[in-house]
């Protein structure tokens, strides 16, 4: 889009205001961007770690129950896992990654009992592999909590950085350009304005001295 | 602000039983619809967390990708008992690829 203005010393100088400002900007906004996905690229770096490590530890605590299933009866699995001796509190709140609002949880474990002891059942009726699944499941429970809270900040991220890098875009090949190329249409016609005055002054000069000799 | 906050699984019978031994609420759904019901009612509740497993998530992505924009609740694809299909992993590298324009962390480091 074309800037139009009226070509005048007071336009060219609230033109030249705006480039600078629309530089200061640019430049501004393309620091926080690159700071951003500076964040960004760790952040999808620990998503990945922990990615990894849920799926495996997952995948082996599926396999202990579904080993269990086969060593008891369903039934008594179910009841075995009926009512859970501990339980989770969550607590979340809000941080600010760049002036990007992301979660922030912390939890822990609140057990009844014993401890020591994670099981909600006696060891009496149950497989070992229930116990060992369960204890993988207890253990990677921090790691997805964490993942939650990473996962979100990417995606969170994400959008942000999609909007700033469009600002950025938005100054460096349209605003920043239309400025320069209005300034230059000003100051052209500025001068133009001052050759026509100056040639209209000579041939004026020019008259008077015909007529005075 | 924080404010106590529960943890829900969404996802098959077998790959969510575990996660009640830990005190974690599950809830077991067969469809797709019973999921996206049972996704919207804890989302609307005091869930912050809510892991869907990945047989299920697969079904209603695109109710999954709603609470995309909000900071809470977050909600999460795990892998199921059946064997992860790398769902969470696709949808973390499109992420990406949104933000950064080109899929270069990916390509670059393999995606292992």
């Amino acid at each position: 889009m074309e800037i139009r203005v009226s070509p005048n010393r007071m336009q060219l100088l609230a033109l030249k205001r705006r480039h600078s400002m629309a530089v200061r900007g640019h430049k501004l906004l393309k620091d926080k961007l690159d700071e951003m996905l500076r964040r960004f690229l760790e952040l999808v770096k620990r998503d990945r770690e922990l990615r990894a490590a849920i799926d495996e530890s997952l995948a082996q605590a599926f396999q202990g129950f579904l080993l269990a299933r086969a060593a008891m009866s369903s039934e008594a699995v179910d009841v075995a896992l009926m009512y859970p001796k501990e339980h989770i509190s969550l607590t979340a709140s809000q941080k600010s990654i760049m002036n990007v609002a992301v979660p922030s949880f912390s939890w822990s474990f609140e057990r009844q009992g014993d401890e020591s002891n994670i099981y909600p059942y006696g060891f009496a009726y149950t497989s070992s592999e229930l116990d060992s699944a369960i204890k993988l499941l207890s253990e990677s429970m921090s790691s997805l909590v964490e993942l939650a809270e990473v996962e979100k900040s990417v995606e969170l991220m994400a959008s942000e950085i999609e909007r700033t890098r469009r600002r950025v875009n938005a100054l460096e090949y349209v605003l920043i350009p239309d400025l320069e190329r209005a300034t230059k249409y000003v100051t052209m016609k500025l001068d133009e304005a001052e050759r026509g005055n100056l040639t209209r002054l000579m041939k004026v000069k020019e008259m008077v001295r015909e007529r005075g000799v | 602000m924080a404010h106590m906050h529960k943890i829900a699984v969404i996802g098959d019978e077998g790959s969510i039983m575990g996660f009640r031994a830990l005190g974690v609420d599950t809830f077991a759904v067969a469809t797709a619809h019973e999921a996206r019901e049972t996704l919207r009612a804890a989302a609307r509740g005091q869930y912050a967390i809510i892991y869907v497993t990945e047989g299920v998530a697969s079904d209603i992505i695109d109710t999954i990708t709603e609470y995309g924009h909000k900071p809470l609740p977050v909600v999460l694809t795990i892998p199921d008992s059946s064997g992860k299909k790398g769902a969470a992993m696709e949808k973390i590298r499109r992420t990406v690829e949104k933000a950064l324009g080109a899929d270069i962390l990916f390509g670059k480091e393999g995606n292992a």
